[in-house]
């Protein structure tokens, strides 16, 4: 049991005793440490100005990945290396390629979302093995918005310098590993940060103070923090929980371990269905990607999460355990109602088991939402086909956005049954039987009727491509060549 | 056609014209630039933060504050009471636009008291403490439409009329009506608005202010503090961003920071949470458009009648020159024969409306370019042919309807070339076809014309001032009245400087702008910083480079207009000196090596009560194509080509140009698609954070996004080094996108005119296309 949380930042190694549970890195650096090239520009991990490269040990060697300081809760580094952009600077002037090309292209104006930008592509530069595509780097800059310069020259510019053959030696960092195994506890009973080791003790922990924050990425807790203000005086971290990211294969099955972030999990579940694919790399950011976890999107119970409705509509299962107890239930069953799910006092999400698709079984999904990249959607389709001689046996119809939790249409799914994929009027009834399974709300999103008329659509558009034809030809999403990769 | 310039072909330039980086941009990339929340902070700094209104629209009772003062680290809590001299930010001094509301609340988020703390984080805890109560007036008023129904307005009306518009309309062949209504933009400047005041003697204040018009922050400073201007002097280094969002709403944060400072004596910050921002600070003006118009056979207007009415929001505001220069920017590049174009400012209970790029023309100009694609529409004549029909000519139908003739106008040649180098009538062909075979998806191509008006409307700010200092190793030392946000005014200066001098760039100085050096200045706004600002430092240069000529010609016998400055040097014919070892040889001789310049800009004038006169010096010109692909699923869409040609003059810089018309491109992009900000029926703003309110990203931007600057002999009027203006007319190239996604979703059903408003969101799609599906 650790009670020091230890760190490096940059080059000086950073050890705390004490911590209010809720600091977040980035107060840290600008705060307590003074160093001031990493910006806020928000405070609520959508813009990226205070993007910072994250270094953990993974199977032996550092792995960087951008991340948002702002909403990284500071004892979530414990073990890390927190590499800033006042570390490609020798204080006169940049030393890193990546900036070198950004000065060339005139890819800085206002310069103020400049740092976080160029720490993007400086672990976009360590992840590359040859220079990337425009596509990739759009990709990696979708949770670093510019103002000023309307991205060209800084796609440019990534194009150019992104890649480790042109990085200097420096850049390869190397961190001795300093022992930070073992379990993190800083704080006294009443107030606590404490990222547990095992699954074990972190259900012991949760079981003695059921009133404790179980925090996995922190992506939606940390503006709960910086934004509602909320003052969590036990925050328990699940980042540090042995095996609690694992993702196990086996016959027709994907267990997910609860604390696999969206990028851990993207190449297992992209190969059930590209569509997956297609919504996971639009979810979040990078940043938001490689801190959110599966898990922590299913047990927010936020009604607008992109997971949830993909794993109900491939009929997932959820375990989850408690001090001495673990049960598992249909995914589907987690979510009462608007801000009440099926967990209990004490109980954390640990896994979720995803059947993967049979051969008679087709997939849809399609994330609706007003930006491309890095918004939270209007509504949410995913749709699973059982198909025999091109009849409807089976479906299920899942979506997000459209009521207080992610919610199967069942009379659809009933009235889907019998219909052929060759003969667009046997959908009619199903798709019109929507307006009974759903009565959207209006928001800042979408109204009602937009949402009510475009999940109508998706499941049109859905059948279109089952009945066989090209997604080039049905969605303008598919005209957006994007590049999915994660970890080429 | 070509400009013919009045005057010779400039010279070889060494430094200007150059395509030089931004003089910060090693430091933007390293994390060294400095904005006020990374300057170390005087030791004891306090930080300030407003506490909010709960309601858009009533009376405050009581505002009880027990536990705001008693949570840790809070050393005051300031409200109107406070304030020594006036308790007004407005910057037209209308008194309508309190530091603190005292009685009246007027909209959700209004600053009602504020916190001084020792941390920021311990200030935004207890600001959330008092306890607030207040009475919800009748008659909330949230839209335009509303403030419309309930004739509420803030400012009068105001309209250009030439002949009889109606008359003209009842008399045409072809007759068209319509409406358009068309939505706001929050600026999302990525540095938050923010200053820091630092307390000196004898009740002097010093505040770095995060705005693009330090001496309004000075003047509102004084009147709030209730001292002379002289007290206070206000600092700019940089922005992280303006867009107009810092012009006249820097003030109050800015005064806020002061006051904390004249109360506790302590230096005092403020920072404004970025939620916080968007629901305090003013944004474009969203307005309802509603015209009728009449037309020729060819499509040629006979005559125009158009009524705009925007949302002001709560106060005046800078809402008199923006609404105004809608109207200026109705007629975009076309000729109106008979025209009326009336214009209302409509009060509501939201957030005071604001300058934002562009400056209210931007959507006069959507309005004429939403008339040209319907007249297309109802003609079937290609949207082009629409536009061309219609431009400004040049010995007649070259009349504004503000009376002012266009005699720069170089529209239909820069159209042209623009229409041939981005093959728009072969693509709009090929997207005819696509369009019939393809059930689900459609493309649309537009290509549209900007013609903007550079100069001030209010004549009083086109005027600049600049002090320049020789040292005597030969440095200079350079300062002006403009504010560097981004834009790169700060290098296009410099740049003149030292072409001017014959020096190197290195040896030029920047510094930050500073009421203490150049006073009484106008705005950074207008577009008109290096036109105004490169114009008053050359006045001041030159009266360097006269002294030194006469310094030189004296001492050789020489004419001074033979001395030259080149290459770090001063020569007159066989006689050559180190420029900087002139300098210092003039300072041993006692002549000063410092000039103060000013300068205003010439021709203008403009009487707004008669609605006559020249309120532009010159127009900046410039033409976009985009295509787009529309999901008529979904309302999806994606913008998959855009071709630019754009007029800057003789550009000073022109990567710093190209850099404002990419990025203004995409701003503006973002107004018409995918920025929304939402109201609901309390008068909240829901879209107050980038969560929620969506600006390009990166993945918005097509590969195929070309931008050239259109070549001619350079500005005809005698701009510095004939250059033109480019901070806003590049936003407005934008509105071919839109277009192009009309287009797109009127090829479903052609002859119907599709309702879409803007912003085209998805949802705004969807519904257009709905609109014009089945028969009538």
């Amino acid at each position: 049991m650790h009670n020091l949380l230890r760190f490096r930042l940059n080059d000086e190694l950073i050890e705390l005793a004490t911590l209010d549970p809720t600091a977040t890195l980035l107060d840290f650096i600008r705060e307590q440490k003074q160093l001031k090239g990493t910006k806020e520009g928000c405070n609520e991990g959508d813009c990226g100005a205070c993007t910072v490269a994250l270094g953990t040990h993974e199977r032996g060697e550092l792995v960087y990945r951008p991340v948002n300081a702002c909403i990284q809760l500071l004892g979530m580094v414990h073990g890390a290396h927190v590499v800033t952009v006042d570390s490609l600077s020798n204080g006169a002037g940049a030393t890193h390629p990546v900036q070198d090309a950004m000065v060339k292209h005139h890819g800085s104006q206002c310069g103020f979302c400049t740092p976080g930008i160029v720490m993007s592509l400086y672990c976009l530069s360590l992840d590359r093995k040859d220079p990337p595509t425009r596509e990739t780097v759009n990709t990696w800059l979708a949770g670093n918005l510019c103002r000023c310069t309307g991205y060209r020259p800084i796609v440019d510019a990534a194009m150019e310098s992104c890649f480790p053959n042109n990085s200097p030696e420096k850049d390869v960092q190397k961190v001795d590993g300093f022992d930070c195994s073992g379990s993190l506890f800083i704080g006294d009973e009443n107030s606590f940060f404490a990222a547990p080791a095992t699954l074990e003790e972190a259900l012991q922990l949760y079981a003695k103070h059921p009133d404790a924050t179980p925090v996995a990425g922190a992506t939606d807790v940390g503006l709960w923090v910086t934004k509602r203000l909320d003052k969590l005086t036990k925050i328990l971290h699940l980042g540090r929980i042995k095996a609690f990211d694992t993702i196990l294969q086996t016959n027709g099955m994907i267990r997910l371990g609860a604390g696999a972030t969206y990028e851990t999990a993207f190449s297992v579940m992209s190969e059930i269905d590209s569509d997956i694919a297609s919504v996971i790399s639009r979810i979040g950011s990078r940043q938001v990607r490689a801190s959110g976890t599966i898990g922590g999107n299913i047990a927010n119970g936020s009604p607008i999460g992109d997971t949830p409705p993909i794993l109900i509509a491939l009929g997932a299962t959820l375990e989850l355990q408690k001090a001495g107890a673990s049960r598992t239930i249909p995914l589907e069953e987690f979510f009462i109602e608007y801000g009440k799910q099926d967990r209990q006092s004490g109980e954390l999400v640990t896994a979720i088991n995803v059947p993967t698709l049979k051969t008679n079984e087709r997939f849809r999904s399609m994330k609706i939402s007003k930006r491309f990249d890095q918004d939270i959607s209007a509504v949410m389709a995913a749709f699973k086909f059982t198909v025999s001689d091109d009849e409807i046996s089976e479906a299920r119809i899942v979506y997000g956005g459209m009521a207080g939790t992610p919610q199967r249409a069942k009379c659809t799914e009933k009235e889907l049954i019998g219909a052929t994929l060759k003969d667009e009027s046997s959908w009619e009834t199903a798709i019109a039987a929507l307006d009974t399974d759903f009565s959207p709300m209006t928001d800042m999103r979408a109204s009602s009727n937009y949402r009510g008329l475009t999940a109508q659509n998706t499941l049109r558009k859905a059948l279109v491509e089952l009945s066989g034809v090209d997604t080039l030809v049905t969605r303008v999403t598919a005209h957006r060549t994007s590049d999915l990769g994660q970890t080429e | 056609m070509n400009i013919q310039h009045p005057k010779k072909a400039l010279n070889q330039t060494t430094v200007v014209r150059h395509p030089i980086p931004h003089d910060s941009g090693t430091k933007h990339v390293s994390g060294l630039a400095k904005y006020i929340d990374d300057l170390p902070e005087p030791h004891g700094t306090l930080h300030v933060v407003p506490g909010l209104s709960p309601i858009a629209f009533g009376k405050i009772i009581s505002i009880s504050l027990e536990k705001v003062l008693s949570y840790p680290g809070v050393v005051a809590v300031l409200s109107a009471k406070d304030i020594q001299g006036s308790n007004d930010t407005s910057p037209t001094g209308a008194g309508d636009d309190p530091v603190f509301a005292e009685k009246k609340i007027t909209f959700h988020g209004q600053a009602l008291f504020a916190v001084v703390a020792e941390t920021r984080l311990a200030a935004r805890h207890a600001a959330r403490l008092a306890d607030i109560k207040c009475e919800e007036s009748d008659g909330l008023l949230v839209s335009a439409q509303d403030a419309i129904a309930a004739n509420s307005e803030v400012l009068e009306d105001y309209q250009f009329l030439r002949g009889e518009p109606q008359a003209a309309i009842e008399a045409s062949v072809h007759r068209l009506e319509s409406t358009i209504e068309i939505g706001g933009q929050e600026h999302f400047y990525l540095e938050g608005q923010v200053a820091m005041a630092i307390p000196g003697e004898d009740g002097d204040m010093r505040v770095l202010s995060s705005t693009q018009h330090p001496t309004e922050v000075q003047h509102v400073v004084s009147h709030v503090l209730g001292v002379p201007q002289h007290s206070v002097t206000v600092e700019t280094r940089r922005m992280g961003g303006g867009f107009g969002g810092k012009e006249s709403q820097a003030s109050q944060w800015g005064a806020l920071a002061a006051l904390a400072s004249q109360v506790t004596g302590k230096a005092c910050k403020v920072r404004l949470d970025r939620d916080d921002d968007m629901m305090m600070t003013g944004k474009r003006h969203d307005y309802s458009v509603s015209f009728s118009a009449g037309y020729d056979e060819r499509g040629r207007l006979t005559s125009v009648d158009t009524s705009f009415a925007s949302r002001c929001g709560h106060s005046a505001d800078l809402s008199l020159g923006v609404n105004d220069r809608t109207m200026f920017h109705a007629d975009n590049a076309y000729y109106y024969p008979e025209v009326c174009i009336h214009s209302r400012r409509m009060r509501t209970h939201t957030v005071s409306n604001t300058a934002f790029r562009g400056f209210g023309g931007p959507q006069g100009l959507l309005f004429a370019e939403r008339m040209m694609d319907e007249i297309s529409i109802q003609t079937g004549i290609d949207p082009l042919d629409v536009r061309k029909a219609n431009f400004y000519e040049h010995s007649e139908r070259n009349v504004t309807p503000f009376g002012m003739v266009v005699e720069d106008n170089i529209i239909l040649d820069l159209v042209e070339q623009l229409e041939t180098s981005s093959e728009y009538r072969a693509r709009k062909t090929d997207i005819d076809g696509y369009n019939q075979e393809s059930r689900f998806l459609k493309k649309g191509i537009a290509l549209t014309p900007v013609k903007f008006g550079i100069s001030f409307t209010l004549n009083h700010l086109n005027q600049a001032g600049a002090l320049v200092h020789v040292y005597t190793d030969g440095s200079v030392y350079l300062n002006h009245a403009g504010t560097e946000m981004g834009q790169g005014l700060y290098i296009k200066v410099a740049q003149v400087v030292a072409e001017e001098f014959g020096i190197d760039l290195d040896s030029v100085k920047i510094s930050a702008t500073t009421t203490d050096k150049v006073p009484n200045t106008g705005p950074t706004a207008a577009s008109a910083g290096s036109d105004l600002n490169g114009m008053a430092v050359k006045v001041a240069v030159d009266q360097i480079k006269n002294r030194m000529r006469d310094f030189v010609a004296k001492r050789n016998n020489t004419l001074p207009a033979d001395v030259k400055f080149a290459e770090n040097r001063v020569s007159a014919g066989d006689y050559s000196i180190g420029f900087s070892e002139l300098a210092n040889e003039m300072h041993l001789e006692r002549i000063s090596l410092s000039a103060s310049g000013f300068y205003r800009t010439p021709k203008v004038e403009w009487n707004r009560d008669k609605a006559e006169g020249r309120p532009f010096f010159y127009f900046a010109y410039g033409a976009a194509c985009s295509e787009v692909l529309v999901d008529t699923l979904t309302g999806e869409m994606k913008v998959t080509a855009i071709d630019i040609l754009h007029d800057v003059g003789k550009s000073i810089n022109p990567a710093v140009d190209i850099g404002q018309i990419e990025g203004g491109f995409v701003q503006g992009m973002g107004w018409l698609t995918t920025e929304e900000l939402v109201w609901d029926d309390c008068g909240r703003l829901r879209t107050h954070a980038p969560s929620t309110y969506k600006i390009p990203c990166a993945s918005d931007i097509p590969e195929h996004f070309k931008t050239n600057l259109y070549e001619s002999d350079g500005n005809r009027e005698d701009t510095i080094y004939r250059s033109k203006a480019v901070g806003e007319p590049p936003l407005m190239l934008a509105v071919s996108v839109f277009s192009a996604i009309y287009h797109a979703i009127a090829s479903i059903n052609p002859g119907r005119a599709p309702i879409l408003n803007a912003p085209a969101t998805p949802e705004a799609i969807l519904k257009a296309v709905q609109s014009i599906k089945g028969n009538h």
